[in-house]
């Protein structure tokens, strides 16, 4: 005890780190169930459906399975680097989460802020340093694979990933240029506030050009549908991770699920107010949001685990029912309700990005390559210049108008 | 950033990083000279950048780190892996070690190496002996860089754009 009241710097951060890596894997997972179940939806399937009820217990199965699976390296293969990769690519994937911030820094542990693991100054500057590093595990599997396939899809990202990453990097500009600051906390604090009464001060309304590049650019960045020309199974059998199995290719599989949560993230930070709410504060029955929606979760499922489940399902889905129900009793609580509205609203809006990401999946045909670069250099980036300087003239013509 | 003291021992946290990346850098730079594949020398180079901007990041100047991390480490360097790919270089071969490098050439390095240890025991230690507590704020950098000094960065930029034209038109294919 005595050594927690003297570092709590040191503690509180472990502690944080330690919740968020499990709460990341955690997501991780269940996020192939979630891809694989709406886009199984879309197209008119069921999806995973047999381990557990609902498929609940697939991700559990899959990782089990890649655990166990054997590891096979191919011998031409360059070892140092083909393991490298891998490790490469997951670890700054989960580096960049470090940064974003959940909720507000005023909620607070032994003084430190619970929600956020690093408030950096200069956190955006920060996230794109760790962003710009993320195509060498892409580019140096390619290579080291010894593969055609693994070498031309390895190419292709990187090519890829550098063109789009000016893109990216300039739609965001329009938003720094209004919020004047690089410091995350300091950019969502800058979007409080609304405009006649109902309309929150989000980016997303002056900066409707600039999102659109931004979700473009950040679809290509991460190699998602229409931009997943590295791993075009018809042409490329699975692009650069073709020599990778077992567990290194979950990690692969993990750093881009991780890589999806990341961008989402920053789209909520930069354009949808972060942690804040759509709703004016007047409202105060939203405080009881979080809780609600959980109970209706519980109440679902206890319709459910009676009305569909039997023999084990009909336990294991009592169990996720007593767990809505519990955790939604728990923040109908108001002194808890107040903490948790932040973490809240973020992770609904990061929710909604995820769940855009997986219904363009379902949704929509590949680019060609030719018309991916074309694409890049030759519509979006001319785009998101003037989108910035337009933001900057009307940003100089308010100064002068109001000095 | 004070010494975290952990039972008797003292530790200082920031003077740990500060040899473990030095060493890094250090080591990274050798093994780049050493290294035969091109794509390991890469590599090597990359953590050289990657230890640097660590340093600087010590040092207090945020913004010089994450720059220095991306333009080097993410756009300058992923053209080299890239180009290295592309090109499918193999291993370099060792030319016979030429008589000039022998003579010439390790006598300049010494040389250096006197000069630089000669201006460094002349250099004045700041009294506390420590990295200085407040670094350069990016708004301070900017304020500088678009006050004080906006001709040479201005000039700074229409040179690159030239360059940058320069090998467009090196680049085209003659008609």
């Amino acid at each position: 005890m005595e050594f927690i009241a003297q570092h709590p710097v040191l503690v509180v951060s472990l502690g944080k780190i330690i919740v968020l890596l499990f709460v990341l894997m955690t997501a991780l997972a269940y996020l192939t169930w979630f891809e694989r179940k709406v886009v199984a939806h879309i197209q008119s399937r069921w999806g995973p459906y047999y381990v557990g009820p609902h498929g609940l217990l697939q991700p559990l199965a899959d990782g089990v399975k890649f655990l166990f699976k054997e590891d096979v390296t191919p011998p031409t293969a360059d070892r140092f680097v083909y393991v490298l990769a891998p490790l490469l690519a997951l670890s700054l994937a989960m580096t960049a989460i470090a940064l974003i911030p959940f909720g507000p820094p005023d909620v607070r542990l032994l003084g430190q802020p619970v929600f956020v693991v690093s408030n950096v100054d200069i956190g955006l500057l920060f996230l794109f340093a760790i962003t710009s590093i993320g195509v060498y595990g892409v580019a140096l599997a390619g290579w080291s694979s010894n593969s055609k396939y693994a070498l031309l899809g390895g190419l292709r990202s990187s090519a890829q990933m550098i063109s789009y990453e000016v893109s990216l990097t300039l739609s965001v500009v329009g938003v720094l240029l209004l919020a004047g600051t690089l410091n995350f906390n300091g950019i969502i604090e800058g979007q409080r506030g609304y405009w006649w009464h109902v309309l929150p001060r989000w980016h997303v309304f002056p900066q409707l050009i600039g999102f659109c590049c931004y979700i473009t650019s950040a679809f290509a960045e991460t190699n998602r549908v229409p931009f997943d020309l590295p791993e075009a199974e018809t042409e490329l059998v699975a692009g650069f991770h073709t020599e990778y199995s077992s567990f290194k290719f979950a990690m692969f599989f993990m750093a881009e699920y991780a890589n999806m949560i990341t961008v989402s993230c920053l789209a909520t930070i930069l354009f949808f107010g972060g942690w804040l709410s759509p709703f004016p504060t007047e409202w105060t029955w939203q405080l009881y949001l979080p809780g609600a929606v959980l109970v209706a979760i519980g109440i679902y499922s206890a319709f459910d685990t009676v009305a569909q489940m039997r023999g084990i399902k009909r336990l294991q889905m009592s169990v996720v029912t007593l767990l809505a129900l519990g955790l939604g009793s728990l923040c109908l609580v108001p002194l808890v309700a107040v903490k948790i509205q932040g973490p809240f609203w973020f992770l609904s809006k990061v929710f909604l990005f995820l769940f855009f990401y997986v219904w363009l999946r379902g949704t929509l045909p590949r680019f060609r390559y030719d018309q991916l670069m074309a694409f890049g250099w030759k519509l979006l980036l001319p785009v998101s210049l003037v989108n910035l300087a337009a933001t900057a003239a009307w940003l100089a013509w308010s100064w002068v108008r109001h000095a | 950033m004070a010494g975290l003291e952990l039972g008797e021992a003292r530790m200082n946290i920031p003077l740990i990083v500060f040899f473990a990346c030095a060493l890094l850098a250090v080591a990274g730079a050798v093994t780049l000279i050493l290294v035969r594949e091109p794509i390991y020398s890469a590599l090597a180079l990359i953590v050289v950048m990657v230890a640097i901007a660590i340093l600087y990041l010590l040092l207090g100047s945020e913004f010089i780190a994450a720059v220095q991390i991306i333009v080097y480490g993410g756009a300058i360097m992923v053209l080299f892996v890239f180009v290295i790919m592309l090109l499918n270089a193999g291993a370099e071969e060792r030319t016979s070690y030429s008589k000039l490098a022998t003579y010439v050439g390790l006598p300049l390095a010494f040389f250096l190496l006197l000069e630089i240890a000669h201006w460094l025991a002349r250099a004045r230690v700041p009294a506390a002996g420590g990295p200085p507590a407040e670094g350069v704020s990016s708004r301070a950098l900017a304020t500088q860089l678009f006050r004080q000094y906006l001709f040479p960065f201005e000039a700074t930029s229409i040179l690159i754009l030239v360059a940058v034209l320069g090998a467009l038109v090196l680049a085209r294919k003659s008609e």
